[in-house]
This record gives C-alpha cells, sequence and structure tokens, in this order.
C-alpha cells in the first residue's frame, strides 16, 4: 500500500509537473533550435517573442469573452491561438525584414546576430509592457482539474491524491499533436526535408535548387506557431507575467543545446531532459522515503539535493557538462 | 562544343586568380583541368558555375549565353556539380540526399533513384542510413548521385578523388566512366592528374591562372615535359 | 587626428548637455545622473576589455556587480558576535571544505590520466552539495536565527568602505577565474549563454544565502566614504560657506525670519549637492585612473599582442601565444573592474538589494554602453555609459513632457493618456533597443570607433 503511495507521490509532484515543463521547454527549445539551424543565429529575444504571442493570444481571448464566447471546460484562449500566430508571423517577417536579412545578406559574425537579436529583445520587452503592462494575467477559464487530490484519494482510498490540471494535460496533448505534425512535415515531406538539407549543408542546398527565401519564411512561420503555442501553454498553466519568460529562455537555450543545436528532435528531448533534471533534483523526497523506508531508517531531513532557488544551477551544470564533454548535443543523430 | 567557356578572368576581392582562361567540353566527353595548387583550377570551376563574379568571360551551353545566369538558374539549365568538400548532406539519409538531388524535379525521382542505385550498387543498401556515417568513398559516390539526380547533361566535379585510397580513386573514376557513358559531359578538376589523364579525353593544364597546355589524354600524358613537370615523371 | 577631435566634441556636447540639465532641472539632479554616468562608465570599461580588446561576450555582467555590492556588505558593515559565534566555525569549515574540493578537481584534471576521469570530476561535484548542506546547514540556521529581523547574516569586517571597492574586485576576479576555466574554451554563443546561466547562479546565491547577505530582506545604511547630508547642516562650517556663496541672494531678503529661512533651505539643499559633489570626485577619480593604465595598457607590448589574439586568434597561436591563459587574464581583469563598479554602485545607493539585480537592467544595458560607444575604445565605452545612462534616465521625463504636449488637450483622467503615461517607464527599453538596432546598422564600430594605434 504504501508504495503505491509513493509512487502516486512521485507522479503528482514529479513526473505530472516534468512531462508539463518539459512540453513547454521542448516547443521553445525547437523553435530556438530551428532558428538557430537554419538561421544561424542564438535568438535571444525569443522569451520575449512567446512573451508578445502570449499577448497577442490573452488580448484576444478577452475580446472572445466579453463576446460570450467561450470554449466550455477547455480554456478560450485555445479559440485565441491562431490570431497570436498570425500576429506572431507578422512581427518575425517585419523584424526579419527590417533587421535579420540585412545582416544575413552581409555574412555577419555570430555576435553581431546576437547583439541585434538583443535589440530585439529591448523592443518586444517594452512593446509587451506598454500594451499589456508587467503585471501577472490570469487568463485560464474552463474547467480546472481533471481530478483532484481528493477526488484522487476518494475514489482510490490512497492516503497521496494525484491532481491533474486541465492546463497540464492540453499541454501534453497539444505538444504531442504539434511535435507529431512537425516532425511529419520535417522527415517525410518534400518542403520539410528540404529545410533539413538547408540548415545542414546552405551551400549543397542553394546548388540543389532549394530557394533560401522559401526555407527562411516558412522557419519564422513555424517558430511563430511554436511560440505561440508554448507561451500561450506556459501562461495557461502558470500565469501571464512578461518577466518571466525571458527568466525560462535560460532552461531553453540549455535544453537545446543538450540536445544538439540544430536537431530539433534533440531539442525535443533536451526539454524533458532539462525538466526531469530540475524538477526531480529540487523535490523533496522525505516522505518517498518515509512511505518506502522500514521506520527506523526514515530520515529527518528534506532530502532534497538542491534547493528549489538553485534551479539555474542545474540547467547551468547540464550544459556545462555537455558542451565540454558532448558539445554536439547527447541525441546526435538518432532518429524518431 | 556542347559547353564552353571562353577568356574567363577574375578572382576574389580585387586579385585575378585566373586571366584569360577557356576550356570546352562535349556531350560525352571526360575533359580534366589540371595544374599545380593554387593555379586556379577550383576557382575556374566556379568562375563556370556562375559562383565567382567574373570581370569579363562567357560561358555557353548548347549555343545559349549563360553567362549572365545565376547559379540556380544554370543547375536549371542542366549543368550539375559535385564540390569538393561538403558535397553531401550528412544529416539526411542516403535516400534523402537522392531526393534533395531531384529537388527541382517533379516527376520520376522514385524512378531515378532506382537508376542511381543500379549505377552506384553499393550506396543502395545504405538508402536508409545517414550520409554523414558513410565511409569516404562511400560519401563521393552519394555526392556524384546527389548531383546526378537532375539528369545534368553537364557534370562538373571538383577533385573527386581527393583524399581517398587508390583503390577508391580507382572505383570512383570507374563510375565516372560509366556515367560518360550516358552522354554526359564531364568536366573535372583533378589533383591525381596521371590517372584523370588516363580516363579523359581531353585535358587542360592550368599554371597560375592561364591556360599552359592542352591536348588529347594520350599526347598529355606521354609528352616529355608535361610528364616531368606536372605528372611527376 | 579626427578621433581626438571626435572625443572632444562629444564629450563637450555631454557636458553642455549636463549644464542644462543642471539649469532647467536641478543641480542635484544632474549631480546624480553624472555619478551614475561615471559609475557606469567604468562597469563599460570592464566589459570593453574583455569584449573590445578580446572579443570575449560575457553576459554575466550582473553576476559581478552583485558580487561587488556583497563585498561592500562582507567589508564595510560591522560584525555581528552572535551569529559568529552560533556559526561562524561550521561556515569557517565549509569554505575550506569547498576550496579543498576546488583544489582537488583541478588537480584530478590537470595530473591525472585515468580514462574515467571525467566521471570523476563529475561525480565529485555531485557528491560536493549534500556534503556541504551537511557540514554548513547547521551552522547556517543557527546563524540566521539570530535576529532574524534585523540581523539573520554574520555581517562583514567592519573596514572603511572605499576597501570593499578593492576587495570587490578581488573577488570578481576570483570567481572570474573558476568561470574562465570552465567556460572560455567555449566559443562566442556559447559562451554568452553560460556566462548569462551563471550569473543567474550568482544571484540565486546572494538572493537566498541570507546568513552571508541577508538575502532579499537586503542590507541597508552602509557606510559612506563622504560626509551625511544631516552632518553637513550640523556643522558650523557648511552653512557659513552657504551663507557666504548666496551674500547676496540673502542680502536681498530684509525679513530676519524669511533670511533664516531661506538660509536654512539652501542648507539642506545644498549639503545634497555637496555630498554628491564629493561622490563625483571620487568616482571621477577612479574613472581617470582607470583610463590611463588601460590607455597606457593599449599602448604597451601586451596591449598589441592581445589585440593581435582579437584579430586573429589561430596566427597568434601559431606564433606560440598561449591564447586560452591570455583570454583568462582579460577576462579576470575585466571581471574585476566590473566587481569594483558594482561595489562603487552599492557604495553610492547605500543599500544592497540582491533583488535588484535583473538582467536587462545590469548586463544588457550595460552592453548597449559599449557597443554604442565604440567597441575596443576606452573613450568610446566611456562616451557609451554616459551618453546611454543620460537617455535612460532622462527618458522619463523627456516622455512625460512629449505626452503632456502631444495629449495636451486631452483629459488628465482619460484611459488613454493614463495608460501612456503609466508606460513611461518601459518607453526607455523602447529607446535602448532601437537605439541598438540603429548603431549596429549604421554606425557598428559605435560612436567613437577604435582607433588604428600606431605605436
Amino acid at each position: 500500500m504504501d508504495f503505491i503511495n509513493s509512487i502516486v507521490l512521485l507522479t503528482n509532484f514529479i513526473f505530472v509537473p516534468a512531462l508539463t515543463y518539459g512540453s513547454q521547454l521542448a516547443l521553445g527549445a525547437i523553435g530556438v533550435t530551428l532558428i538557430y539551424g537554419v538561421l544561424r543565429f542564438a535568438n535571444f529575444a525569443y522569451g520575449d517573442l512567446m512573451a508578445f504571442s502570449t499577448m497577442l493570444v490573452i488580448l484576444f481571448t478577452w475580446y472572445l469573452q466579453s463576446k460570450g464566447i467561450s470554449l466550455g471546460i477547455l480554456p478560450t484562449a485555445i479559440l485565441a491561438i491562431p490570431i497570436g500566430i498570425i500576429g506572431t508571423i507578422f512581427i518575425n517577417l517585419f523584424f526579419d525584414k527590417t533587421v535579420f536579412e540585412y545582416y544575413r545578406n552581409k555574412k555577419s559574425s555570430p555576435v553581431t546576430f546576437i547583439v541585434v537579436s538583443l535589440g530585439i529583445m529591448f523592443v518586444l520587452n517594452a512593446i509587451v509592457r506598454i500594451i499589456i503592462g508587467p503585471n501577472d494575467i490570469n487568463f485560464m477559464d474552463g474547467e480546472r482539474f481533471i481530478i483532484k487530490a481528493n477526488e484522487f484519494k476518494k475514489i482510490t482510498g490512497l492516503d497521496e491524491g494525484l491532481a491533474i490540471k486541465s492546463t497540464q494535460f492540453i499541454t501534453l496533448i497539444i505538444t504531442i499533436i504539434t511535435c507529431s505534425v512537425l516532425f511529419y512535415f520535417l522527415n517525410k515531406t518534400k518542403t520539410g526535408k528540404s529545410m533539413r538539407a538547408y540548415s545542414n549543408n546552405e551551400d549543397l542546398a542553394l546548388l540543389s535548387g532549394i530557394d533560401p527565401s522559401k526555407i527562411i519564411f516558412l522557419t519564422w512561420v513555424i517558430v511563430s506557431i511554436l511560440a505561440t503555442i508554448a507561451g500561450t501553454l506556459y501562461g495557461l498553466d502558470k500565469s501571464f507575467k512578461p518577466f518571466t519568460y525571458f527568466n525560462n529562455l535560460l532552461p531553453i537555450f540549455a535544453a537545446t543545446i543538450v540536445g544538439g543545436i540544430g536537431n530539433p528532435l534533440g531539442a525535443f528531448y533536451g526539454g524533458f531532459v532539462i525538466a526531469f533534471s530540475e524538477i526531480g533534483l529540487t523535490y523533496a523526497y522525505k516522505k518517498f522515503f518515509v512511505y518506502i523506508l522500514p521506520e527506523y531508517l526514515e530520515p529527518n531531513s528534506l532530502v532534497q539535493y538542491i534547493s528549489t532557488d538553485y534551479k539555474f544551477a542545474i540547467s547551468f551544470a547540464i550544459l556545462v557538462v555537455v558542451l565540454l564533454y558532448k558539445p554536439n548535443g547527447i541525441f546526435k543523430g538518432k532518429i524518431l | 562544343m556542347y559547353f564552353s567557356a571562353k577568356n574567363l578572368t577574375g578572382g576574389y576581392g580585387g586579385i585575378n586568380i585566373i586571366e584569360d582562361c577557356s576550356f570546352e567540353v562535349n556531350q560525352g566527353e571526360i575533359v580534366s583541368i589540371l595544374g599545380p595548387n593554387g593555379a586556379g583550377k577550383s576557382t575556374a570551376m566556379k568562375a563556370m558555375l556562375g559562383i565567382l563574379n567574373l570581370k569579363c568571360g562567357e560561358v555557353l551551353l548548347n549555343g545559349e549565353n549563360i553567362s549572365d545566369f545565376k547559379t540556380q538558374e544554370r543547375i536549371k539549365s542542366g549543368i550539375s556539380f559535385v564540390p569538393q568538400t561538403q558535397n553531401i548532406f550528412t544529416e539526411l539519409t542516403v535516400q534523402e540526399n537522392l531526393e534533395m538531388g531531384a529537388f527541382l524535379i517533379q516527376e520520376g525521382i522514385n524512378e531515378r533513384i532506382e537508376k542511381m542505385f543500379d549505377l552506384f550498387p553499393i550506396i543502395k543498401e545504405k538508402r536508409n542510413q545517414f550520409a554523414g556515417e558513410l565511409s569516404g568513398g562511400q560519401r563521393q559516390q552519394v555526392a556524384i548521385a546527389r548531383a546526378l539526380m537532375t539528369n545534368p547533361k553537364v557534370l562538373m566535379l571538383d577533385e573527386p578523388t581527393a583524399g581517398v585510397s587508390p583503390v577508391i580513386m580507382d572505383e570512383i573514376f570507374q563510375h565516372i566512366l560509366n556515367i560518360k557513358k550516358q552522354n554526359i559531359a564531364i568536366l573535372m578538376v583533378e589533383q591525381n592528374a596521371r590517372q584523370a589523364l588516363e580516363i579523359s579525353d581531353r585535358g587542360y593544364i592550368l599554371v597560375t591562372g592561364k591556360n599552359a597546355y592542352e591536348g588529347n589524354g594520350d599526347y598529355l600524358l606521354n609528352d616529355e615535359e608535361i610528364r616531368k613537370s606536372f605528372l611527376g615523371g | 587626428m579626427k578621433n581626438n577631435f571626435d572625443v572632444k566634441i562629444a564629450f563637450s556636447i555631454i557636458a553642455i548637455l549636463f549644464i542644462f540639465v543642471g539649469i532647467f532641472q536641478s543641480w542635484g539632479f544632474a549631480l546624480s545622473i553624472l555619478n551614475l554616468c561615471l559609475i557606469s562608465a567604468v562597469m563599460s570599461m570592464g566589459v570593453n576589455i574583455q569584449w573590445g580588446f578580446s572579443g570575449l561576450i560575457n553576459f554575466g555582467v550582473m553576476g559581478f556587480l552583485a558580487i561587488g555590492g556583497l563585498a561592500t556588505v562582507l567589508v564595510s558593515v560591522p560584525p555581528v558576535y552572535e551569529a559568529w559565534s552560533a556559526g561562524g566555525k561550521g561556515i569557517l569549515l565549509s569554505a575550506i571544505f569547498i576550496i579543498l574540493v576546488i583544489y582537488l578537481i583541478f588537480l584530478i584534471n590537470k595530473k591525472i590520466k585515468f580514462k574515467y576521469k571525467n566521471y570523476l570530476i563529475v561525480s565529485l561535484v555531485i557528491l560536493l552539495i549534500p556534503l556541504m548542506k551537511f557540514i554548513s546547514g547547521p551552522s547556517i540556521n543557527a546563524i540566521e536565527s539570530i535576529d532574524a529581523a534585523t540581523s539573520g547574516y554574520l555581517g562583514g569586517l567592519d573596514l572603511p568602505i572605499v576597501f570593499s571597492w578593492f576587495v570587490g574586485a578581488i573577488l570578481a576576479a576570483l570567481v572570474a577565474f573558476v568561470i574562465g576555466k570552465i567556460c572560455l574554451g567555449l566559443r562566442s554563443d556559447y559562451l554568452a549563454i553560460s556566462t548569462l546561466l551563471i550569473s543567474g547562479i550568482i544571484i540565486s546565491l546572494v538572493k537566498h544565502e541570507e546568513w552571508l547577505s541577508r538575502g532579499v530582506k537586503n542590507v541597508i545604511g552602509l557606510k559612506r566614504p563622504v560626509p551625511y547630508e544631516i552632518d553637513l547642516q550640523n556643522s558650523i562650517w557648511f552653512p557659513k560657506l552657504i551663507e557666504f556663496l548666496n551674500s547676496s541672494v540673502l542680502s536681498s531678503i530684509s525679513n530676519l525670519d524669511k533670511r533664516t529661512a531661506m538660509l536654512t533651505d539652501l542648507v539642506i539643499s545644498s549639503s545634497g549637492v555637496f555630498v554628491k559633489l564629493c561622490f563625483s570626485i571620487i568616482f571621477a577619480l577612479v574613472l581617470i585612473v582607470l583610463l590611463i593604465f588601460s590607455e597606457k595598457a593599449l599602448r604597451s607590448p601586451w596591449g598589441r599582442m592581445m589585440r593581435a589574439i582579437r584579430d586573429n586568434e589561430d596566427a597568434a597561436k601559431a606564433m606560440g601565444k598561449n591564447v586560452v591563459k591570455r583570454h583568462l587574464h582579460i577576462f579576470m581583469i575585466g571581471s574585476a573592474i566590473i566587481g569594483f563598479a558594482g561595489a562603487m554602485l552599492v557604495t553610492y545607493d547605500g543599500l544592497f538589494t540582491p533583488s535588484s539585480y535583473q538582467p536587462l537592467r545590469y548586463t544588457f544595458l550595460i552592453w548597449v554602453m559599449v557597443l554604442l560607444g565604440g567597441t575596443g575604445n576606452n573613450y568610446g565605452a566611456i562616451l557609451g555609459g554616459f551618453v546611454v545612462w543620460f537617455i535612460w534616465i532622462e527618458s522619463a521625463p523627456f516622455a512625460l513632457f512629449l505626452i503632456n504636449i502631444l495629449l495636451s488637450n486631452v483629459d488628465d483622467g482619460n484611459s488613454f493618456k493614463v495608460h501612456m503615461v503609466e508606460s513611461i517607464p518601459y518607453f526607455r527599453y523602447l529607446m535602448m533597443g532601437l537605439g541598438l538596432l540603429l548603431v549596429m546598422r549604421y554606425r557598428p564600430k559605435g560612436l567613437l570607433p577604435e582607433k588604428i594605434i600606431r605605436s
């Protein structure tokens, strides 16, 4: 009995949250890695891009809510996602045309691109706060929980409860759907393969007749879709605060590099590696050991490896280990 | 002549690497471009492909002046190029490499792929492997096969046997001879001058960016002076 | 030389702007802007040494600033004896332990050729954390429970606060050494991401290790290297000085009570100005000394070598220069300067607030200063510090001014106008972003680009 309780405990406090967080990171990391692979730069504006797209979704959600439109048990924001995507595509193409294209044609160094993406970061940062303010916004509606802890305890008779928020479930489902579609596109369609080819060897792709402007356009479209979905899911699950979106960029970068920069599948796995590590290593396992071990071995301390305050340290440690020992990422060359 | 380049002059920045170079090749011919290091062989090939900006000179394909064509347009017109390095998509499978080679083609891709596998049987069993995992010789085969997917009329190769063992070199030259049978005009830059001339119909020798010698493969192979200077005696 | 001319013009314009601010807004305000400009210029020079002279991207600036700030606390605050007796031993033990383990790791890395050496190192690091917690845990709890509301930490060494500036530099250099050893071999974008992540860790450390820094409870009332306003006001000589300087204004007031009241007002406002002026002199001295050393270094054989490495690393390596070691030196020196500036900043503010360290304000804004001013050029870095900070501070009043003009016939309660006014703090981010984009596009070498030094 206690054994099952311990499993439920871990599921509730580690497994479900890590799946959710991992999905959010995975979507973000795939976007960053695509920009890196095709456009060849680390986009430091990506966090604020997600904030921007989520802001668009929130504004349209409010509009829908004001018109009495809703999605029942599902959050209304899901209806607003397409509008967010379209707006994000516009702004990405705008920035590409006015800013990035110039440096691409000049074949500027990676550093120049980073600095320029910083400029875009400042601009997006400002736009989001000017339009929607810097404060916490909660735009979740619909059914909050799929199953509440108390309900679970009642149904199963266990001591430990398992709560699954609808946002956690939605995040996982939408991530699986989005990533399946994306990987099908990349691996099975001619256009998708041409994107991978261009990312792998630009000169040869040009020699093969692949049109770079089409690839770049497609990349920004895909990035916009991923950023909007990731940002919205994160905002629904936690809440929308522009500041946190930049902070999320750091584990996203870590996930990207862990998966091998330029490798979308690697980025997907990398997201989960980082998420499970962060949550797994900052969880206090005391209760778990209390369930598992006989009474005389039960720990007194929290049995927490690292305090949650040091989440960054985990991303950083993993990042450093990967960069020093396996700079091409740990998922090189894997097929889906 | 099916494909010809006349009076090519150009280089990188302000310096001219090649001056007043001319080459021509007919369908079903193998023509080699040889010469010491730094003679401008690769530069000349890039100029013919439109990758390099020319100060003057013209390129003609089947009578049409393609000097103003951009590289992609020249590819569409029937020229194909196998670069010396980074000539395959390492992160794509062999099959996908061939598919990318046929990017500009709409139909009949699968048949062409099967034909390529007939021409290069060794890579057929590796069709679903990542091209980057193949050995040097196999990679070259994939590179050449990729270039052939567009059914080009002119195939240009930049040092196809660079860095491979003698056995593999023979294999690659054998493949090139097979390609010649398909009536394709083959132009290749090579370092392994003697072996290249042995399979070539004609050859050009470039020295410091200018045409120095030209003639039949046999003639160049057997001429005393040329043998001593370029073919290692 | 044209460039010398540019420098003189640029700084003359700045001087004129300051005078404008003094006249139209207030002298106290002008001096406060000047002081922060001076501090920003020092930060900017530190970053410029790493980036402009060596091509190293350090996105961890905020971390080094925080280390400098921490140093002010550790050096100048009086020690809390109770806390030391409660937990001091445990902390010292843990510190020694960490240093030993780090040294052990370095030794293993260098000397041992064991096949699984890397796994050993990683395991050591992984084990280090719970061990440390075990050793230091009880001491930390003891310290933090001593007078948690007003204290709850170890305190410092009770030395004059200016010492902390140098200690901050040294601490920052030490941290830079460790970071540099790990990260400097990485290519530029990875170095950027790594330093950004590390600065996050440093800030986490400073925010949560309350036994060391009081964390988010902040440390207030730090010492000063200059007089306090209240002391000036209560002294004998200061009011006399103010009376003398304003004798014409005062003598025109006939009423004795009114004259005394005016004098008191003048003394109070002048005391603020005087304090700021004292800071300005100290900061300016620091900047000038730094500039002299920097310019000397630039023209020295060492400086030539650094620039050679930056411009063509492979050639330099081929000539036998130990590029990695040089990069490490530069990284440490630049970080030391940033740490120094961090301590200056906290000294000026008089309080240490770990939660205030944000990447946008304390890392990326400094980068805008360096890029805008002119990379690889000391004068450019200083100019960048001045210009960017000036715009940063004046953009709020300026934006308010603009809004009031453009929307003058709109009622003040109008929701759009209110929203605009509330958004003013964010307009400066917008300006920074646009400024950076414009500079990178049209003057990528900055306002004062690097001079070719023929020495």
